[in-house]
């Protein structure tokens, strides 16, 4: 994919390219994360502040599991190449945010590099593109390490 | 545990289907078939009925047709009570709890409790536009997660964490289409061996397609009454709902679910002692004062079949990572101490979404009455169903005779 045109999020505000960060929200009260961003109000119940701020995630993570799209995903998803080509899925648990968010797998990582437990890190890499620019999206690649759960 | 007060005075006096199938009518029309069948079995007329619930039809994820009123009209206006329950694949147990409280508050004496769909073919999906708000849309566009997709992340988690393997998940898929060979309600009744599911094509890895269920048409009804009119109809020894759990998760929900790209976050406050899918369950079981040891059988919602070996442990049957050792021991086949899915479960049936939840009941209800036919379970006297509809929406009914 040609990436001089320029690079953008596909969804505004949901994460960072420089560097690649979610961005989520954190209850300042309770300490209560929540991703995506675009919650108003704290979800714990026993807090109920509507005064969030707008935090970057860690960027590591471990892998909680893992998949694999072997058939395409119907609309919207848009698929990026003709013929289609698999790509991975990973639900990912931050530590620090005790959190679990998923993502697609990394370009040129399948489901054999991974397993629950592999520590990940955070990148962006193009979803889609308009021709204009490539529509970047947050992917998790396997940083070939093992944790124990 | 203690019973709640009040239950058990909420008899099934009916049940009946439409085969589920792809058959190209409108939902309407299983409706009507499985209102009458279900109404023929109880010996009421429609015009006695006095509250209709109806599971709302479902388009993709989202809420569909006006489904209580849609069919009430088809059957003639008859001046009851109506309600629709949009509640996912838990619609049809939230349309069993509208009928059942408004019994047990003595509003009603005789309800119909129905669901219907149709059901389009391969994955289930968004409904079509921009819709850059909706998390059942952006899970799609975002990351190509489809709902097989989160099936296969429990499943592989089973591997990784428990040692399961492929294998295993096609020996549910074996028992199951056992179980439904002589059910004319199920849409395939053939026998399945472990290399036809072994030898299908991977969708989301590790389940191929002979482990995840398809989607179909279909309808499911009951007849729910007060003791009273259950007595005064004549009817002996009725199935008697005792529980009904409709619970919504507990906050912080760390139980990773359709159509959330993220959990809750458990920073803050420690999860619950009990993950989400085994409160469903445990919320049943307190207000019935009924156990996982009292249960003769369960209709469990095998949407993969790794998801069945799941609901073993999350209903109690067994201890955590240990439902493979139960599936090969033959403990949850007809024959064995609690047979699980008697009705060939989804993996002979397919999903019709409103409807499934009441087919699991309709189920429970012909096996207590030991009107099973070849896949009756021998002296059936207590059943469980439990599904999860997504959204947050918990579904599980306990029968007894």
């Amino acid at each position: 994919m040609e990436l001089a045109q320029g690079r953008v999020p596909v969804i505004e505000g949901w994460f960072t390219v420089e560097p690649p960060a979610l961005l989520g929200r954190r209850c300042p009260a309770c300490g209560t994360y929540m991703f995506p961003p675009t919650g108003q109000w704290c979800p714990n119940p026993r807090c109920g502040c509507d005064d969030l701020e707008t935090v970057p995630l860690s960027r590591n993570g471990t892998v909680w599991s893992y998949t694999d799209a072997q058939y395409q995903p119907p609309a919207p998803y848009l698929p990026r190449t003709d013929p289609y080509e698999p790509f991975a899925i990973a639900a990912v648990e931050l530590e620090k945010e005790r959190m679990i968010i998923l993502g697609q797998v990394a370009d040129g990582y399948g489901v054999g590099d991974l397993s629950v437990g592999t520590r990940v890190e955070l990148v962006v890499e193009p979803l889609e593109s308009d021709g204009e620019a490539a529509k970047l999206v947050w992917r998790w690649r396997p940083l070939g390490e093992e944790v124990d759960q | 545990m203690t019973g709640g007060s009040g239950t058990g005075q909420v008899a099934v006096i009916g049940a009946g289907m439409h085969p589920w199938g792809k058959w190209g009518k409108p939902f309407v029309a299983y409706a009507v078939a499985a209102a009458k069948a279900a109404l023929g079995d109880a010996g009421v007329d429609w015009s006695d009925v006095d509250f209709i619930a109806g599971g709302e039809t479902v388009r993709n994820g989202y809420g569909g047709y006006v489904a209580g009123s849609t069919i009430a009209r088809s059957l003639g206006w008859n001046g009851a009570r109506v309600a629709t329950c949009y509640a996912a694949c838990a619609s049809g147990s939230a349309a069993v709890e509208a009928a059942r409280t408004r019994i047990l508050a003595g509003l009603s004496n005789v309800a119909l409790v129905i669901g219907a769909d149709t059901t389009p073919k391969g994955f289930l999906a968004p409904n079509a536009g921009d819709r850059w708000d909706d998390p059942d849309w952006l899970r799609f566009r975002l990351i190509g997660a489809t709902n097989p997709a989160y099936f296969g992340l429990y499943a592989r988690r089973r591997i990784d964490l428990y040692g399961a393997s492929p294998a295993d998940f096609a020996a549910v898929k074996v028992k199951n289409s056992k179980h439904g060979l002589h059910n004319p309600f199920a849409r395939y009744r053939k026998e399945v061996a472990a290399e036809d599911v072994m030898a299908s094509p991977v969708v989301a890895d590790p389940l191929r397609l002979l482990d995840i269920c398809a989607t179909s048409d279909g309808a499911a009804a009951v007849v729910l009454a007060s003791a009273e009119f259950a007595n005064r109809l004549g009817v002996r020894d009725s199935v008697r709902i005792r529980a009904v759990s409709t619970v919504t998760p507990t906050f912080p929900n760390t139980i990773v679910d359709l159509p959330d790209i993220a959990t809750d976050s458990a920073a803050s406050v420690a999860p619950p002692a009990i993950g989400y899918r085994e409160s469903i369950a445990a919320a049943a079981y307190e207000e019935s004062g009924i156990g996982p040891e009292d249960l003769s059988l369960a209709e469990v919602y095998d949407l993969s079949t790794a998801l069945e070996l799941d609901w073993y442990e999350d209903i109690g049957l067994c201890a955590r990572g240990e439902g493979e050792k139960l599936l090969h021991e033959g403990v949850t086949s007809i024959g064995g101490r609690v047979p699980v899915n008697p009705s060939g479960g989804l993996a002979c049936f397919g999903e019709a979404v409103p409807a499934q939840a009441i087919a699991q009941v309709c189920e429970v209800t012909w096996q207590l009455r030991g009107q099973a036919g070849d896949r009756q379970v021998a002296n059936a006297k207590v059943g469980l169903t439990i599904n999860q509809g997504l959204f947050g929406h918990g579904s599980c009914v306990i029968l007894s005779r």
